[in-house]
């Protein structure tokens, strides 16, 4: 299945371009009617340093970045700070080739920027020899130099894209009409000028020997070419949300820079405030005073606002809050995606808290998980959260424009009107009754501060039905069951009102279970496949409700296999344990395949755990996973 | 008008409305400097045409926070030390709420002082009562970021070390554009003072010396108060940033010194927060709140902006 497909890989220095570059490429294989699938690798550096997207793109659904990729276009760090021999970070310049070349497949490409590496760097890494060994066809091409001649040496981007283009025989159409849609008339000349020579260059100037082209595939409607964090800014923006509030943390800030760029031109407001605590603090207060509000943050933010969110269930203002995970703890390695944060976003904040989390493993369940933890908080008055990470956020994939094409809902959910809070039960000094005791499903509807007739005291403390603080026995029993009620209630509502957020892959009669949650979906389905097309029996889901757990739905998947894997990316094995407590059983039956390294899974290290779990060997398996046995081992 | 029909209601009001009388009554102990605050905010209120309704009052957490419970209006008691990132997010989705944000000096000098100094320095339009009885009350008798310096406690055994924190210099230089501090023991004062906070188009900040005559027996607030403005051993322009803040100095070091002064200290016409972030296109003219009940209200989608994707 992934026979016919293209890899590539663009690798130079934070700064190059890289990003922009990619971009580009990407939505012209995208029109091109190929399926794509981007992957940005980049460390916490904003000048220099190491960094490279990869596009895979073919003409059938890819949903994870594959295992290596075929095609290299090295453009060289160029704004490499450590060049000497002893410097800690080791050869700058050269990592773009150097750092890349284990992943690279047999008969791959390498185009490289002879005008940025010089012979005695590239006879260090016995390039020839290597490529020898693996047929990979090595174009060196003064990128640079050809830059240069058309005025400016940041171009060499373009003169890279170029080489490409002509190499795998594909057409410029695509390629050009974005660079006239993205850049300034004064820039476009030249960079069309170099695109064209480089093209032509290669064509005249190489003989071609390599296999690989570009391959073909055809949309039947029209694409676009979104991040996790488009998906879930844009979820926000169609659920009628109109306020933000946050404070930048990578990766988090993805989100928070797109609401905040639209937000002013749709009549809504967007706050960077002091801290995180204040960030959720906002969106609590603005939810309160009757605005869709939602704030975010990544590990170490979010640890700040675990007292707002509890403030929020208490008082049971609704709310939507964000998680995108990095590794962990403390700082970690804040450009690295991890799961290490589930426990941590489950359970943080005192008391009996209840919140609901989604993790969706997708772009397009991004999206629509988002809008559904809109629904779910405004309805049921209560926080929810959407936990992804690194790789969710910064990866592109394309789906149909009409996906996005759903009514915007403006709701407030169970908040009242006027005319309604006239009909409410009320004290004899006027207070409307906010947290009655007996409601349906838990959910007291909510009056908004400045509404007649809906007077009343939202406060952390434990509260009467109008809202006065009390430590009454009786009281505190009534509101906390109703409080926690909400979530068996949000639980039949899921079961029954939605179609399920979790994802399943696989014949149902399979005999082995792959279960896994949020982005690591990708690499497992994509497993899942290959495993079945090798012979074996295997299925697989890929679960988003954290909170509250699918138990029915899980206790049947489980029920119906031998034997279950579960792979995420933590080496605490987080979410078996959750799955465990959730349904109280299924310790011999669950072992796990954990990846904590800060690289997501790639379907061919699934595949070998697989391997390693059904045939019982002893063997360490080769990429970096680990096997936790099943509990009794 | 108004989808909250309570707003821009202008009816006569009567103080008797901020307390029917069933509401919890207030379990601060005898003698507390906190029923000043409660009563001249009552007296303020519907003087200045405001009606329960209108109003959001947002605490914090201890004593002071407890306010809100014996007023009538809506009200919101939040988390120690985080009324103001509550209370300006409130104004900001709907400004046609008075929004008045309280809590003690331990929870908006010392764990809120991070917000304190923000919020000071956005101008919010809103009004900021800090009840300053130089002590932790609720839990008992602490040092407070306003104790004096040698002041003994149960966390301080051999005397506080540290110099206690200046709120009206802070406030200036953090950018609040009204600045006043007034007392408990002086209720016709503090009543004027909240009511030209309310009607200040910006951060109005109140230190409010309130007595703890449970934890804080020594406090220099039992002593006569001086009002700056009524005396004529005192003359400065509040409007002159300098002047202001030499007044401050003065008024800060008498403090501790056994001279209590009160009044305004500093007032400023910056324009607010939100006053700005309209005119830069940043806010909507209308309630952001509003237009979830505007039947006619146009919600964009984020498929009109899928073109840059495509
Ligand atoms: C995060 C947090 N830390 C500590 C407390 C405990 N606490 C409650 S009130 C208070 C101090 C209150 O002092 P102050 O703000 O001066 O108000 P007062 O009681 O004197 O009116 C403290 C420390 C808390 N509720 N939350
Ligand atoms: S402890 Fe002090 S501040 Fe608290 S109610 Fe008693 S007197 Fe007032």
């Amino acid at each position: 299945m992934s026979d016919h497909e293209l890899i590539w890989r663009v690798a130079g220095g934070s700064g190059d371009g890289i990003d922009s570059t990619s971009q580009n490429f990407a939505k012209a294989l995208m029109r091109s009617g190929l399926d794509v699938f981007t992957h940005r690798h980049y460390p916490s550096r904003i000048r220099g340093g190491h960094t490279y997207v990869e596009i895979r793109a073919a003409g059938h659904d890819v949903q994870s970045r594959g295992d290596g990729y075929n095609f290299l276009l090295a453009l060289g760090d160029s704004f490499a700070r450590n060049p000497q021999e002893e410097a800690y970070y080791g050869n700058e310049e050269l990592k773009p080739l150097s750092e890349n070349l284990d992943e690279l497949r047999e008969g791959g490409i390498i185009v490289y920027d002879s005008g940025l590496l010089s012979e005695d760097d590239i006879a260090e890494l016995n390039l020839e020899e290597r490529a020898e060994e693996n047929d990979w066809h090595v174009f060196p091409i003064d990128l640079r130099a050809m830059a240069k001649e058309h005025g400016r040496e940041v171009m060499r981007n373009t003169a890279g894209v170029g080489v490409t283009a002509a190499l795998l025989e594909m057409d410029l159409s695509h390629i050009e009409d974005l660079m006239t849609d993205a850049m300034p008339e004064k820039i476009l000349e030249p960079n069309l000028e170099i695109l064209h020579d480089a093209y032509e260059m290669v064509q005249e100037d190489y003989e071609f020997e390599h296999d690989l082209r570009i391959p073909t595939g055809d949309h039947d409607e029209e694409q676009a070419l979104l991040s996790g964090s488009n998906a879930i800014a844009y979820g926000a923006l169609d659920s009628g949300c109109r306020f933000i509030a946050g404070y930048p943390m990578t990766p988090w800030t993805d989100v928070f820079t797109i609401m905040s760029q639209h937000l002013p031109d749709m009549g809504g407001i967007s706050e960077q405030v002091e801290d995180e605590i204040a960030a959720a603090a906002l969106a609590v207060g603005a939810s309160h005073a009757g605005a869709k509000a939602m704030s975010g943050s990544s590990g170490g933010g979010f640890a700040l606002m675990s007292e707002p969110l509890g403030l929020a269930e208490m008082t049971e203002t609704p709310i939507v809050l964000l998680e995108s995970m990095r590794a962990g703890p403390s700082t970690g390695m804040p450009t690295k995606p991890e799961q290490g944060d589930l426990e941590f976003t489950l359970y943080t904040s005192q008391g009996d808290s209840a919140r609901v989390v989604f993790a969706p493993g997708t772009i397009a369940e991004a999206y629509e998980q988002t809008r559904l933890a809109f629904h779910i908080a405004y309805e049921y008055q209560i926080p929810t959260i959407i936990m992804y990470d690194q790789k969710l956020s910064g990866e592109n994939s394309n789906i149909p424009v009409s996906f996005l094409d759903r009514e915007p809902d403006p709701s407030l959910g169970s908040t009242l009107t006027e005319a309604e809070l006239a009909e409410m039960p009320h004290d004899a000094s006027g207070k409307f009754h906010r947290f009655q005791h007996d409601v349906e499903n838990g959910v007291s509807p909510r009056s908004l501060p400045g509404q007649k007739d809906g007077r009343f005291l939202a406060t952390g403390n434990e509260h009467t039905p109008e809202g006065h603080i009390s430590e009454d026995a009786d009281n505190r029993v009534a509101q906390m069951d109703r409080r926690i009620e909400k979530l068996d209630a949000i639980r039949r509502e899921l079961d029954e009102e939605h179609e399920s957020n979790q994802t399943y892959v696989g014949d149902e009669s399979a005999d082995f279970g792959i279960i896994t949650w949020g982005s690591a979906q990708g690499a497992v389905v994509e497993a899942t496949e290959r495993l079945n097309d090798q012979g074996h029996s295997v299925k697989a889901v890929g679960v988003s409700d954290m909170m509250p757990f699918p138990e029915a739905e899980l206790t049947e998947f489980i029920e119906s296999v031998d034997q279950a894997m579960v792979v995420e990316m933590n080496a605490t094995a987080q979410f078996r344990g959750l799955i465990q407590k959730e349904l109280g059983r299924y310790g011999e039956k669950l072992t796990s395949l954990l990846k904590y390294n800060g690289n997501p899974f790639e379907p061919a290290e699934i595949v070998e755990g697989y391997e390693l779990n059904v045939e019982g060997s002893d063997a360490e398996p080769t990429a970096q996973v680990r096997i936790e046995p099943a509990a009794g081992d | 008008m108004s989808a909250f029909n309570a707003i821009g209601d202008d009816r006569e009001i009567d103080r008797n409305e901020f307390t029917p009388g069933l509401e919890p009554q207030p379990t601060w102990c005898p003698g507390c400097g906190d029923f000043g605050v409660l009563k001249a905010l009552k007296q303020a209120l519907p003087e200045v045409g405001l009606t329960p309704e209108e109003v959001l009052t947002v605490t914090g957490i201890g004593c002071s926070g407890k306010l809100n419970s014996y007023l009538d209006t809506y009200g919101f008691h939040t988390i120690h030390g985080r009324s103001l990132p509550v209370a300006r997010a409130a104004k900001l989705a709907n400004d046609g709420l008075e929004v008045i944000a309280a809590g003690g000096d331990g929870d908006g000098y010392g764990i809120g002082g991070n917000h304190f100094m923000h919020t000071a320095r956005e101008n919010h339009d809103m009004t900021y009562i800090v009840f300053n009885n130089e002590v932790f009350g609720l839990t008992k008798g602490q040092t407070s970021p306003t104790s004096p310096k040698g002041h003994t406690s149960k966390t301080t055994p051999h005397g506080n070390a540290k110099s206690p924190i200046r709120p009206l210099s802070l406030a200036l230089t953090s950018g609040a554009t009204y600045i006043a501090r007034t007392a408990a023991v002086n209720p016709n004062q503090a009543k004027e003072i909240i009511k030209e906070a309310i009607e200040h188009d910006g951060f109005a900040h109140i230190d409010f010396l309130t007595q703890c005559p449970t934890w804080n027996k020594d406090a220099r607030q039992y002593v006569p108060y001086v009002d700056v403005q009524e005396s004529d051993d005192y003359d400065f322009d509040v409007h002159d940033r300098q002047e202001a803040q030499e007044m401050m100095f003065e008024t800060e070091n008498a403090l501790y010194e056994g001279t209590v002064l009160t009044g305004r200290y500093f007032v400023d016409e910056r324009p607010s927060y939100q006053q700005q972030k309209k005119e830069l296109g940043e806010m909507p003219e209308e309630p952001l709140a509003e237009r979830y009940f505007d039947e006619d209200a146009e919600w964009e989608r984020s498929y009109d902006l899928l073109e840059r994707h495509k």
